[in-house]
C-alpha cells in the first residue's frame, strides 16, 4: 500500500478543480494524512479471491423502454443559471 | 529507409433512439437550444440515470453485424473530466467491460477502374462500447454558449485495432461502417449532423518494424473525405519530419479540411487522469443467448454480402451493384423488382433503377421511401418492353408517368395510347413489302449476309405505322418476307 | 392532560384529525408557532414556507371534509432534510454552492409524501452535502440539540432530528449514508430508521455516496416511523438501484409480528471507546429482551475494525465524482473572480464548498487517481464484501442484532470539529450497516445522568423492516423514554 506521503495535494486539488490556498493545502494534507494513516489498515485484510461489492443488492438489466417524454421548459432548465444568453448557458470563452 | 503508416480509428456514432440513453426526454437534432433537457440531462442535484433498452438493442445489433463477441456481462463506468459541455463532469461510458469485443469491418479498396471491383479485406476491431454524448459549445468572441440538447444522446464508440496503413483504407473503413450502420437501422450516420465522428491515431514506422511509432491523434475529421485527406496529410507530415531528421512528438492535432492543414492543440489543459470507476447509480447488463438471437433475427444481410449475391444471382454488372448497395432500400427495391420481372430481366431492372429512377428521385429531391413507383410496376414495365409491346422511347415516357402518378404501366400505356400496334397482319405485310421494294440496296446487302441491313427497312415501316407497330412483329414479318424473296 | 399538538405523534394526531377534533390548519399553526419560538435557539431549518404550509394544510382539510382523506399522514406537518428536492422550493444541501438553488422537480420521496397528504413545511439543516456527524458543517450555521443547546444534535441529518425533538415538526425525513439518521436520532431521543438499500427511491436525493445513501424517517415512536416508512417505500423506475419488493402494512405488522426473537450481540460493538452510560443502557435493553423470552447470543462481525476505512474510501470516492457537477456553470455558485473556464471551476468550487466537503473530495479524488485505484477503491470494495458476509453469516443464527447507535451521547458543539478522524469515529457502530445495505433503526433506551438521550440500534435483515420495527415496538411499549420531551 502506498504511503500517505504520496498524497500530492497540488495534483489532487488540480484534478478536483479546487483552488486551495497554501494554508488549506497544508492543513488538509495533515488532516488527511491521519485519516489515510487509519485507512492503511485495509492493506492488512486478506482479500485474495474476494469479489468486490459494488451494490449491496445487485440487480441487472434495469432499464426503461424507449418512449420519449416531455422534458423541462427552457425557462425551468435555465432558471438557476448564473449567466445565460439566447437560451444558452454563458461561460468564459472555451479555447479547444 | 522505407516507412509505413499505422492507423487506428475511433469512430463515434449516434444511435437513433426516441429518447436519450440514460433518461427519457426526447433525443433529436436541429431543435431550439436547450429544449431537449430534463433534470437528468442537466445533472441537477439528486438526479439518476436509467438505461434505454433500445440503445442496448442497437449496439448489440451493431456488434452482431460487425462480428463482435457480445459480452455476457458488461457494466458502466464514470470517465471523469471537467468540461462545460459535460453536465455531470463525468461521462457515463464503459471502461474495462465493454459490451462488444473484437469483430471486424470488411472494406473494399478502389479498383483499377470505376467498373472494376477492388480488393476486399477485413479490418479488425478492438471493441465497441456505449456511452453518452455531450452538449454543444458555440464559440463567440469573448464567451462560449452551451446548448445541452445533444447531451445524453446514445453514442457508440467503435475502436479499430491499429491495423490500417493508408488513407484509402481509412476512407473505405468509414464508408463500410456507415453503410453497415445505415443497413442495420442503427444510425443515419449523417456527418453534417454530427451523427458520425472520427478521431484517427496515426504513426509511422520503418517497414518490418512491429512496434508502434509515436502516435499523433488527429481530431475534428468531420467529413469522410476530410478523414482521407487529413490522414494523408498527417502521414506526409510525419514522413517529412523524419526525413528532415526531426523527432515526432506525441500530440493531438486539429485538421482543417478547408485549408488542408493541421495544427497542434498545445494542451494548456492539465494532463488527464480520468479516474474511471464503476457507476454506482447503474446496474450491469447481462446479455443471454435468447436476447442475442432475437436481435440476430433483425440483422439484415451485410452490404458486401448482398453485393456478392447480386453479382452472382442476378448477373448485374459491378457498376450497377455499386449504385444499388450503399442504400439498403434501393437494393431491396431492385431485388423485389428483379424477382417479379423474371429470369433474364434483372439487368434491365438494374439499369432502370441506376439511371432513370435515381435521376427522377434526385430531380424531385424525393426520398426513396416516398417514391410512388413500386417494384411490381417496374417489373411490369420491363416485361412490356421485353415482350415488344412497348418501345424503348415510349417506355421512358411511361416510366416518367409511373414516377409521377404511381399508376401501373399497363394503365399508362392504355391511357396514353402507347401500345405498340397490334395492327392486322395484312396491313403490316403491306408496309413491309413497300419498305423492301423501296430499298433494293439494303435487300442486296441482307441477302449477302449482312444481318443488320434489316434495320434499314424498319424506319419506313414505323413511320407508316405512325410509331405504333410492335417492333418484334415487324422484325418477324420482315424476316419471313426476306426469306421468301 | 395531553401534550400540545406540536409534541404529539402522527398516530394520535391522525385520530384527532379523523374524528374532526382538530384541523390540519390548526395543527400546522401550532407547529409554526412552536417553530418560531424554538428556531432561534435550535436552528433546525434552512428555509420555512409558512404561507405554503398553510395552503397545504387547508387543502388537506378540504379533502377530509369531502371524505377524501389520504390516510394517517394527511394534514401532518413533515419536514424534509435539505437534500431532498421539492419542486419550486429551495434545495441547498446546507452549502453556499446551492444557496440560491430552487429545484424545478420533486424527489420521489417528496411525491410519495404529497400523495399521502403530508404538509411539507420546511427544509431542514444538515451537514453540508450530508457530510458530517454534528451538523456543524452546515454553511448556514450548526443546529443545536434541543436537550442541551450547547451540544450537537448529531449529523448529518441534525436539523431533521432537532426540529422533531423540539416540536417544530411531527415527523421528518433524513438521509443516512454512514449513520446520518440513526446517530442524530440517538442523540436527540428519537426513533430513526435507515431502510434497506433500495427500499426508498434515491431519485431527488442529493447524492453523497450513491451506493450507501438511503432516505429514512425520524419519528417520535416506532409506530410513527412505520407510518412514514409505508408512505415512502416502494419501487421507483427512476432509480435503477430501487428494489422491487412487496411493501407490507408496516403499522399493522407491529401487532402481528411478535417475538420472541433470537437477538445477536456483536462483541466488536462493545469495545473501547463506548461511553459507560451508553453501554449500561444498552445492556439493560438487552436484559429486557431476554426477559421477554428472546434468545440472546453473542456473535462476531470480525471485519468491524475495517468498516471505517472501507467506508471513507468508498464514500469519498463516490462523493468526489457526485460533487463534480457543482461547477458554477448550469446552476449554483459561480465565482466573481473567474476570468477563464478553469477559474470558473476552481474558484467557484473553492468558494462554494466548505472544508469537510473539500477534504472528502480530495480524499476521494486521491483514492481513485491513477496508480491508487486498486490499493484503495478496489480493495475497499472487496473488504465491503467481507463486511457484508459477516452480517449475513450472523443472520444464519439470529434474527436481528442489538448494539449501541453512537458510542457517546451528544457532544459539545466545537468539541470535534478540528479533528476529522475523531468525528469519523462517531460513526463506528453505524457505517457497517450502510456498507452491508441493511436496515437498522435507533430508538431511545435511556438517558445519561446529565439528561442526554441514549440510542439503541437494532440491525435487521434485508427488506425485513416489518420485523425490525416490531422488535423495536416490543421494547418501546414497555418503556417510556419516547414520551419524554426536552424542556425549551
Ligand atoms: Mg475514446
Ligand atoms: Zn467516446
Amino acid at each position: 500500500m502506498s504511503h500517505p506521503a504520496d498524497l500530492n495535494i497540488d495534483r489532487i486539488a488540480e484534478l478536483s478543480r479546487l483552488a486551495l490556498t497554501p494554508e488549506e493545502k497544508a492543513r488538509f494534507s495533515a488532516q488527511l494524512g491521519s485519516v489515510l494513516g487509519h485507512i492503511e489498515q485495509l492493506a492488512k485484510v486478506d482479500v485474495a479471491g474476494v469479489e468486490p461489492t459494488a451494490h449491496a443488492f445487485p440487480l441487472h438489466n434495469v432499464w426503461a423502454i424507449d418512449v420519449a417524454q416531455p422534458g423541462l421548459a427552457v425557462a425551468d432548465a435555465l432558471r438557476n443559471a448564473p449567466s445565460q444568453r439566447d437560451n444558452m448557458i454563458v461561460v468564459p470563452k472555451v479555447v479547444e | 529507409m522505407n516507412y509505413e503508416a499505422v492507423i487506428g480509428l475511433e469512430v463515434h456514432i449516434q444511435i437513433k433512439t426516441h429518447s436519450k440513453v440514460f433518461t427519457r426526454v426526447g433525443a433529436g437534432y436541429g431543435h431550439e437550444p436547450n429544449t431537449l433537457t430534463d433534470p437528468v440531462v442537466l445533472a441537477l442535484p439528486g438526479t439518476l440515470p436509467v438505461m434505454n433498452k433500445a440503445a442496448l438493442d442497437a449496439i448489440i445489433k451493431a456488434g452482431l453485424l460487425l462480428g463482435c463477441e457480445i459480452a455476457a456481462v458488461c457494466k458502466w463506468d464514470r470517465k471523469q473530466y471537467f468540461y462545460p459541455d459535460s453536465p455531470k463532469n463525468y461521462q457515463i461510458s464503459q471502461y474495462d467491460q465493454p459490451i462488444c469485443i473484437g469483430g471486424f469491418v470488411e472494406i473494399e479498396l478502389p479498383g483499377s477502374a470505376r467498373n472494376v471491383m477492388g480488393e476486399h479485406k477485413n479490418i479488425p476491431l478492438t471493441r465497441i462500447h456505449l456511452e453518452e454524448d455531450v452538449g454543444k459549445l458555440n464559440h463567440h468572441v469573448i464567451d462560449s454558449l452551451v446548448d445541452y440538447n445533444r447531451a445524453g444522446t446514445p453514442l457508440m464508440e467503435i475502436v479499430s485495432d491499429p491495423a490500417m496503413h493508408t488513407a484509402e483504407e481509412a476512407f473505405a473503413y468509414l464508408t463500410s461502417i456507415r453503410n453497415t450502420m445505415i443497413y442495420g437501422g442503427i444510425s443515419d450516420c449523417d456527418m453534417e449532423k454530427g451523427q458520425l465522428r472520427c478521431d484517427a491515431n496515426i504513426s509511422i514506422r520503418p517497414v518490418g518494424e512491429t512496434k508502434l511509432g509515436t502516435k499523433v491523434e488527429l481530431k475534428n475529421l468531420n467529413s469522410i473525405s476530410f478523414v482521407r485527406d487529413g490522414i494523408a496529410h498527417e502521414i506526409k507530415r510525419q514522413l517529412a519530419v523524419v526525413a528532415a531528421g526531426g523527432k515526432l512528438i506525441q500530440e493531438t492535432r486539429d485538421y482543417d479540411g478547408q485549408t488542408g492543414t493541421s495544427q497542434s492543440l498545445r494542451s494548456k489543459e492539465m494532463a488527464h487522469d480520468y479516474r474511471y470507476f464503476p457507476d454506482p447509480d447503474l446496474m450491469p447488463v447481462h446479455v443471454d443467448v435468447a436476447w442475442k438471437n432475437s436481435l440476430r433475427d433483425t440483422c439484415p444481410e451485410l452490404p458486401f454480402d448482398k453485393q456478392r449475391r447480386f453479382l452472382s444471382e442476378y448477373a448485374v454488372p459491378y457498376t450497377i451493384t455499386s449504385v444499388l448497395i450503399p442504400e439498403r432500400k434501393l437494393g431491396d427495391f431492385f431485388e423485389a423488382a428483379a424477382k417479379l420481372a423474371g429470369p433474364g430481366r434483372a439487368q434491365a431492372v438494374g439499369n432502370w433503377i441506376a439511371n432513370d429512377f435515381l435521376r427522377e428521385l434526385g430531380a424531385g429531391k424525393i426520398a426513396l421511401a416516398a417514391a410512388k413507383i413500386t417494384p411490381a410496376h417496374l417489373a411490369a414495365l420491363v416485361q412490356l418492353v421485353d415482350a415488344g409491346t412497348l418501345l424503348n422511347a415510349a417506355a421512358k415516357e411511361v416510366f416518367a408517368e409511373m414516377f409521377a402518378t404511381g399508376e401501373a404501366p399497363a394503365a399508362i400505356v392504355a391511357r396514353l395510347g402507347l401500345t405498340a400496334s397490334a395492327t392486322d397482319a395484312g396491313e403490316l405485310e403491306t408496309w413491309c413489302r413497300d419498305a423492301i421494294a423501296a430499298n433494293p440496296k439494303a435487300l442486296t446487302e441482307f441477302k449477302a449476309g449482312k444481318d443488320s441491313a434489316i434495320n434499314a427497312f424498319k424506319g419506313p415501316i414505323m413511320k407508316a405505322a405512325k410509331g405504333k407497330a410492335n417492333p418484334k412483329l415487324v422484325d418477324e414479318a420482315l424476316r419471313r418476307l426476306l426469306a421468301s424473296l | 392532560m395531553s401534550a400540545p399538538l406540536y409534541f404529539q405523534t402522527i398516530a394520535g394526531l391522525s385520530a384527532q384529525l379523523a374524528a374532526g377534533r382538530i384541523s390540519s390548519v390548526e395543527l400546522t399553526q401550532s407547529v409554526i408557532a412552536r417553530t418560531k419560538v424554538v428556531e432561534p435557539r435550535v436552528h433546525a431549518f434552512n428555509s420555512f414556507d409558512e404561507p405554503d404550509a398553510l395552503t397545504q394544510a387547508a387543502a388537506s382539510d378540504v379533502r377530509r371534509a369531502a371524505g377524501e382523506s389520504r390516510g394517517p399522514l394527511d394534514g401532518i406537518p413533515v419536514g424534509l432534510k435539505d437534500v431532498i428536492a421539492v419542486s419550486g422550493q429551495p434545495l441547498t444541501a446546507s452549502s453556499k454552492m446551492l444557496a440560491n438553488f430552487v429545484s424545478p422537480y420533486d424527489a420521489t420521496a417528496t411525491e410519495n409524501l404529497q400523495r399521502a397528504g403530508a404538509v411539507l413545511h420546511g427544509r431542514l439543516n444538515c451537514d453540508e452535502f450530508a457530510m458530517g456527524s454534528s451538523t456543524e458543517n452546515s454553511a448556514f450555521g450548526p443546529a443545536h440539540n434541543p436537550w442541551d443547546l450547547t451540544r450537537t444534535p448529531g449529523g448529518s441529518s441534525g436539523g431533521s432530528a432537532a426540529a422533531l425533538a423540539s416540536g417544530a415538526a411531527i415527523a421528518t425525513l433524513g438521509s443516512d449514508t454512514g449513520g446520518s439518521i440513526r446517530q442524530p436520532a440517538a442523540l436527540c431521543g428519537l426513533v430513526g430508521l435507515k431502510p434497506t438499500y433500495g427500499l426508498i427511491s434515491r431519485y431527488g436525493l442529493i447524492a453523497y455516496a450513491s451506493s450507501l445513501d438511503q432516505i429514512g424517517p425520524f419519528a417520535r415512536t416506532v409506530e410513527d416511523a412505520a407510518i412514514m416508512l409505508g408512505a415512502i417505500a416502494g419501487h421507483d423506475p427512476r432509480d435503477s438501484t430501487s428494489f422491487k419488493t412487496e411493501i407490507p402494512d408496516y403499522r399493522a405488522e407491529l401487532k402481528n409480528r411478535r417475538g420472541p426473537w433470537k437477538l445477536g450481540i456483536p462483541k466488536e460493538y462493545f469495545g473501547a471507546g463506548l461511553d459507560p452510560e451508553v453501554g449500561a443502557a444498552v445492556e439493560k435493553a438487552i436484559a429486557f429482551y431476554k426477559s421477554l423470552g428472546c434468545e440472546i447470543r453473542e456473535v462476531s462481525l470480525p471485519h468491524t475494525q475495517y468498516c471505517l476505512d472501507a467506508y471513507y474510501v468508498i464514500a469519498t470516492a463516490e462523493a468526489s465524482s457526485n460533487l463534480a457537477r457543482y461547477d458554477g456553470i448550469r446552476y449554483g455558485h459561480r465565482s466573481k473572480e473567474a476570468k477563464n473556464i478553469l477559474d470558473v471551476y476552481q474558484h467557484s468550487r473553492a468558494e462554494g464548498f466548505g472544508d469537510e466537503v473539500k477534504r472528502r473530495i480530495i480524499l476521494g479524488t486521491y483514492v481513485l487517481s491513477s496508480g491508487f485505484y486498486d490499493a484503495y477503491y478496489l480493495r475497499a470494495q472487496k473488504v465491503r464484501t467481507l463486511i457484508r458476509q459477516d452480517f449475513l453469516s450472523a443472520y444464519r443464527e439470529v434474527d436481528a442484532l442489538v448494539t449501541p447507535t453512537s458510542p457517546i451521547p451528544a457532544f459539545k458543539l466545537g468539541e470535534k470539529s478540528a479533528d476529522p478522524l475523531a468525528m469519523y469515529l462517531c460513526d463506528i457502530y453505524t457505517i457497517g450497516v450502510n456498507l452491508a445495505g441493511l436496515p437498522a433503526l435507533s430508538l431511545p433506551c435511556g438517558f445519561t445522568a446529565s439528561g442526554l438521550p441514549i440510542g439503541l440500534q437494532l440491525i435487521g435483515q434485508p427488506f425485513r423492516e416489518a420485523d425490525l420495527l416490531a422488535t423495536a415496538h416490543a421494547y418501546e411499549q414497555a418503556h417510556d423514554w419516547s414520551k419524554r420531551r426536552p424542556a425549551l
